[in-house]
């Protein structure tokens, strides 16, 4: 009999509130987290805002010692994963560590530290052969992001399987659906799995600047992100973290642990198009719906709500319309859609985790999150996007999809727990 | 800044997009689209950023949509410089 | 269940470009390490690396992927080309979502990142390239490679340092169990720039001798640290039914069993785990220690791990019970190259019944108890490998790879 994977346990940092309570309150509220960019000075940039998340480590359990060596992504992920493993009810003894995983995502690794250390060693961008005199001990956990999913491992104790997960943008989800394989393959009974990331730092917005990727619309910030609307003219970046428990269904019921979902069905494909650039037909992210949908033994007519990639870019607002349109036929119409990037904007790697946890947490508390400062929506982007409010609606089976550089599309999706066993 | 002519925008492609795979940049190529020519939106991005460092001028966001060949891309900086 | 088997090999590695200067080399004994030439490593603590000879790119790839990539990607992607017509692949004639590709990255392009980084705080955000946007980032060669071979199956990216290389081809195991018809998988790496090679100093393993003969020494009395490499492996992994019916011209082996492990926290006092992921994968493959007929070390070359692999390796097959090697004493550590390559390695030994010599390695430190080869290739059939690989902060992994009989 096939293994079955659910998730018992959720932690989340993500702009405007930490913690999955404030998190899931944004969400309903229909608030945006967006605002100009106030980790440095802005101003020589195109794009200036941006989703920051108020962190202070000290305040969020990390000691002196940790908060030196992580990464602030590092950081984000081990109290989530914190926050996950008590909201699922399990305590640093109950993991049987050699049976427990931990898979995290991430987009661009340590890249806010990196750039941090480079301007220390190059002496601000001057010197090509770099001082190693002046790089930091941790420098090493840096180059190398790995040291992500060892600081989690450390944190929960885990010994089983452990990888870090990196496919640009879909990595949030990517991790997970690994993370899932892992447990239905027998190779782990428990998984800590989600993404984190924090790239909000010169380099990485310089570089969505020069392919004009992200929103410069500076002199509004709160409503600079419009995934679906007329007006939206790119992504506004943000950071944060979401970090899960997943079990292996069986245990989870044994344990008396409180399933939030199941993770029914997984899929990844890639356009093979190009690095950045999306093709309008939509025909590959379709096509790992189609295939997501299959795992799951479901039909998309069975798809109650979509959670969308809605990144707020042009091109991706269109492709994802078209995917949707392709894969579930005229039951597209009759789905809502949201994309909560409005409000948190779009953490690279982290996000797909993050919107996993908002599909959970929408089929626990029955409400979808809205889509933000949707007002105009553009005329080939015409299906039912949630607009501005959130909407009581009891869901049982939630698509989440995502799309990145790379050319890589995931789709996964969600069952409500008490549903009966395919 | 003078006139930008097909020569100058020829070396800056190669320089910052590489060579064309299957023309000659060097042969008649004016009113061949940038596309036949191989050279994708993200090629003219790094051209635009280029444009700008060397010659001060700013292209709008929507260049490279509006500029399918060089003769129109040539048009459109030397209008703005 | 489907089984996966490696059908092809592409290798960029120190002391050979293409897979036959690879293994000829290797069989000879000759090492591609040296004093870096990427750069000036004057002042520096550590001078040497293993950089892959005689790449020019302009020679496999066209001009308008040249500025949008990193030399490990340029790297990559001939491996890539190398890997498919070694197995006399044409990913046209496959269904598009029936292959997809597999790598283990663990810094990206980090020497393009270090020339975007200079630009931006030496000149100003308007100088950074639109390639920066995805030429550094880790899942750049599975993108890049996708691209290039239409390929649209599942694909992914681990980052497990050193480990991941394993973790990556038994993702791709995974993915042909799941019904995905062929996996280019493996990983090509490389950070010999200054940034790169000062965050590597960071890491406390590098060797600090300057002669090339004594740097590397894995296992011995006088182990000092490693000695950095480029370049890595890039295979084809191929349902084994899917490789027999469109005729496969060679399997070199069947992806046998695999299986990772975490080491325990410091805190916690416990020893590692490697012993574990051996023993797992053992039983994955369905063997016995006494099947196995070589075993590919990670050789850190650092002298606490030195003894804990050769701890690993006794207990679970008796101390000197089977030949263990390193090649990579002749490359250096390529992190998520290195065990790939390693598994191209095993792959050749299987197919030649050669076990490839370790290299500069003398007296073994006192209480290392493993028969290492050394001098000449050990002549002898290899039906099964089992490669090891462990990554910096507690990443283990053991693959075992088998002769289809």
């Amino acid at each position: 009999m096939r293994r079955r994977v659910v998730i018992t346990g959720i932690g989340t940092i993500a702009p405007g509130g930490l913690g999955t309570k404030a998190f899931w309150e944004l969400l309903t509220s229909g608030r945006t987290a967006t605002r100009r960019i106030s980790f440095f000075d802005p101003s020589p940039f195109r794009s200036q805002v941006a989703a920051e998340c108020d962190f202070a480590p000290d305040r969020e359990g990390l000691t002196p010692q940790e908060i030196r060596r992580m990464d602030r992504a590092a950081q984000f992920a081990v109290v989530c994963a914190r926050e996950a493993l008590s909201d699922a009810g399990l305590g640093p003894h109950e993991l049987r560590p050699p049976r427990t995983s931990v898979v995290i995502g991430s987009a661009v690794g340590a890249t806010t530290s990196l750039e941090r250390e480079y301007v220390v060693v190059s002496d601000g961008g001057r010197l090509e052969r770099v001082s190693h005199e002046y790089a930091v001990p941790h420098l090493y956990g840096y180059l190398v992001p790995s040291s992500f999913a060892t600081e989690v491992a450390w944190a929960v104790g885990a010994e089983g399987p452990t990888t870090v997960v990196s496919t640009g943008c879909t990595s949030g989800l990517d991790a997970i659906g690994y993370a899932t394989d892992l447990i239905r393959e027998g190779s782990a009974d428990t998984a800590v799995a989600g993404a984190t990331d924090a790239p909000i730092s010169p380099i990485t917005v310089a570089c969505f600047d020069a392919i004009r990727a992200t929103t410069p619309r500076n002199d509004d910030p709160e409503h600079a992100s419009r995934p679906f609307d007329r007006s939206r003219n790119g992504f506004a970046l943000g950071e944060g973290a979401a970090v899960l428990v997943l079990e292996e269904a069986e245990r989870a019921r044994r344990r008396g642990a409180h399933a939030y979902a199941e993770i029914a069905g997984f899929a990844s494909r890639c356009n093979a198009f190009h690095m950045t650039g999306l093709k309008p037909d939509g025909r590959e992210m379709a096509e790992a719906i189609r295939a997501a949908l299959d795992e799951a033994r479901l039909d998309g007519t069975d798809i109650d709500y979509i959670n969308a990639h809605g990144s707020g870019t042009k091109q991706n607002d269109r492709h994802e319309t078209a995917a949707f349109k392709r894969s579930l036929g005229p039951h597209a119409y009759r789905t809502p859609v949201s994309s909560i990037k409005s409000m948190i904007g779009h953490s690279l790697g982290a996000i797909g985790s993050i919107e996993v946890a908002a599909c959970a947490l929408a089929i626990e508390h029955r409400v979808l999150p809205p889509t933000a400062n949707l007002h105009n929506p553009d005329p080939e982007c015409d299906l039912d996007y949630v607009p501005l409010v959130a909407r009581e609606q009891r869901t049982s089976a939630v698509l989440c999809v995502g799309s990145g550089f790379g050319g890589f599309q995931s789709a996964m999706v969600l069952a409500r727990p008490d549903r009966r066993a395919a | 800044m003078s006139t930008l002519t097909m020569t100058d925008l020829t070396k800056l492609l190669r320089a910052c997009a590489g060579d064309a795979e299957h023309a000659d940049l060097d042969g008649d190529v004016l009113d061949e689209t940038f596309a036949d020519l191989g050279y994708d939106s993200l090629a003219l991005l790094e051209l635009s950023g280029q444009i700008k460092q060397r010659y001060g001028v700013a292209l709008p966001d929507d260049a490279a949509r509006v500029t399918a060949t060089p003769r129109q891309f040539l048009a459109l900086v030397n209008s703005l410089s | 269940m489907n089984r996966a088997v490696i059908t092809g090999l592409g290798v960029a590695a120190p002391n050979g470009l293409g897979v036959d200067a690879y293994w000829s080399a290797t069989l000879a004994g000759v090492s591609g390490i040296g004093r870096i030439t990427r750069f000036d490593p004057s002042g520096y603590p550590a001078v040497l690396a293993g950089e892959v000879p005689g790449f020019d790119p302009a020679a496999h790839l066209g001009p308008r992927l040249l500025p949008q990539t990193d030399h490990m990607t340029r790297l990559a992607l001939v491996a890539s080309d190398a890997a498919l017509a070694d197995a006399a692949v044409v990913p046209q004639r496959l269904h598009e979502y029936a292959m997809g590709v597999v790598t283990a990255s663990s810094s990206g392009g980090f020497e393009f990142g270090q020339r975007e980084l200079e630009k931006l705080w030496s000149g100003g955000p308007q100088q950074v390239s639109a390639y920066q946007s995805y030429a550094w980032f880790y899942a750049v060669n599975t993108g890049q490679i996708s691209i290039r071979h239409g390929m649209r199956g599942p694909s992914g990216v681990v980052v497990a340092d050193q480990a991941g290389g394993l973790e990556a081809v038994a993702h791709a195991r995974r993915r042909i169990r799941r019904n995905t018809r062929l996996v280019l998988t493996g990983g090509v790496d490389g950070s010999i720039c200054p940034w790169g090679w000062v965050a590597q100093l960071a890491g406390g393993r590098l060797s600090g001798r300057d002669d090339p003969g004594t740097a590397y020494l894995p296992f011995d009395a006088r182990a000092c640290g490693h000695v950095p490499g480029e370049g890595g492996a890039i295979l084809v992994a191929e349902d084994l039914d899917c490789a027999r019916e469109r005729g496969a011209r060679q399997v070199y082996a069947e992806i046998a069993g695999y299986a990772s492990t975490f080491d325990p926290a410091p805190a916690t006092g416990r020893g590692p785990a490697l012993r574990r992921a051996v023993q797992l994968a053992l039983a994955d493959a369905g063997l016995r220690p006494a099947d196995i007929d070589v075993v590919f070390a990670d050789a850190a070359g650092v002298p606490a791990l030195d003894r804990s692999e050769a701890d690993a390796i006794s207990a679970v097959f008796g101390p000197g019970a089977v030949p263990v090697t390193a090649p990579k004493t002749m490359t250096g550590r390529l992190y998520s190259g290195g065990a790939p390559l390693d598994l191209a390695a095993a792959a050749l030994s299987i197919r030649d019944g050669a076990i490839p010599p370790t290299v500069n390695v003398g007296q073994l430190a006192p209480g290392i108890e493993i028969d290492l080869v050394r001098g000449a290739p050990r002549r002898v059939p290899v039906a099964a490998a089992l490669v090891l690989a462990r990554g910096y902060g507690g990443f283990n992994a053991a693959m075992v790879l088998r002769a289809l009989s």
